[in-house]
């Protein structure tokens, strides 16, 4: 599948009714979640027949993109039930059997999955609505439950706490191989919400 | 809520040490067909606890003569791997609810989404 093919078909996707402030909900953008699921599947191949998370996966942007690229099963996880509802209506519009989900706080999994994902691919909440360090909570579950890889969005100018996160967890994790680098995109994305523009973001990939 | 799921999941109700496996009562269940892919089932199998597996297929009425304990040489069973694929991956919980084993608390699944979520102080 082509990126614009896939791209497309992200468009295609319902987004939040009526999205909770506090939650920062917003749908990756059909750009943004096409190049990265792209990138992860042509480049790291870990989307096809991989056991795929998507941690706070809202109404499922990323969740389906990585079904429609043939994973073997994406699971998202959300802590909002009126999200996941957009989620399961999205999932049946595009008539998808591999994509299964769970409602639950993704802050306090712990250990419970340790390793038992192929691959983690999120878009977390930034920390911006009296959450602060909740990325780096997302990112902590999520180097725990991935046996190969993650796939996050990141500011920027958390670039640095992000590094720092994960030095420790190489530590703690013994992880005899784990390689990260930040790969940027020069992607500008619109956060409209009840037609304000509310802020203008720039994005960084990071991969694990 | 597909078993591939199930089996992952566990309670953490404050003061249980094992909260696995979750007791799957079911009021509806369904079978929605997935492309059988044998690399992938093979794969997933060693990530499984299988007798949890056995459980909730049991308790959904699904065991369909599935070994109680794996058998060696399963990668290259195709009927084998055809019946995990199904009972993994094909049969879903869509009503119902996932109860700890140890503290009785019940976890509801509504439209096929269990709701995992603890109250305070829980």
């Amino acid at each position: 599948m082509k990126l614009k093919e896939l791209e497309s078909c992200l468009q295609q996707v319902d987004g939040f009714e009526e999205p909770k402030i506090l939650l920062e909900q917003y749908p990756t953008s059909p750009h943004i979640a096409g190049c990265m699921l792209y990138t992860i599947h042509n480049t790291f191949d870990d989307i096809q027949n991989k056991l795929v998370a998507d941690l706070g996966c809202g109404c499922g942007v990323l969740s389906i993109g990585a079904a429609v690229l043939d994973a073997g099963l994406c699971v998202g996880f959300d802590i909002d039930e009126d999200a996941l509802d957009i989620f399961k209506g999205n999932v049946e519009d595009f008539e998808l059997s591999n994509i299964d989900m769970v409602q639950c706080d993704v802050c306090s999994i712990g250990s419970s999955y340790a390793k038992k994902f192929d691959t983690v691919i999120m878009n977390p909440p930034f920390g911006t609505k009296h959450n602060q360090g909740i990325d780096m909570q997302f990112l902590q579950t999520a180097i725990s439950m991935a046996s190969t890889a993650v796939y996050s969005l990141h500011k920027t100018s958390t670039r640095d706490s992000s590094d720092m996160t994960c030095q420790h967890l190489i530590s703690s994790t013994k992880r005899s191989r784990l390689i990260f680098k930040w790969t940027s995109f020069d992607l500008l994305q619109h956060k409209r919400q009840k037609g304000n523009l509310v802020a203008l973001q720039n994005f960084s990939y990071r991969l694990l | 809520m597909k078993l591939l799921t199930h089996n992952m999941l566990t309670s953490h109700v404050k003061g249980v040490t094992k909260g696995y496996p979750l007791i799957i009562k079911a009021t509806e269940v369904k079978v929605n067909e997935l492309e059988f892919n044998a690399q992938f089932v093979s794969r997933m199998i060693p990530k499984l606890e299988w007798s949890a597996l056995i459980q909730a297929a049991e308790w959904l009425g699904q065991s369909q003569d599935l070994p109680s304990a794996l058998i060696p040489d399963y990668e290259n069973d195709e009927e084998f791997l055809r019946k995990v694929h199904r009972i993994l991956l094909e049969v879903e919980v869509i009503e119902g609810c996932l109860q700890c084993p140890e503290s009785g608390r019940e976890f509801p699944i509504s439209k096929g989404v269990p709701n995992m979520l603890l109250n305070e102080g829980e």
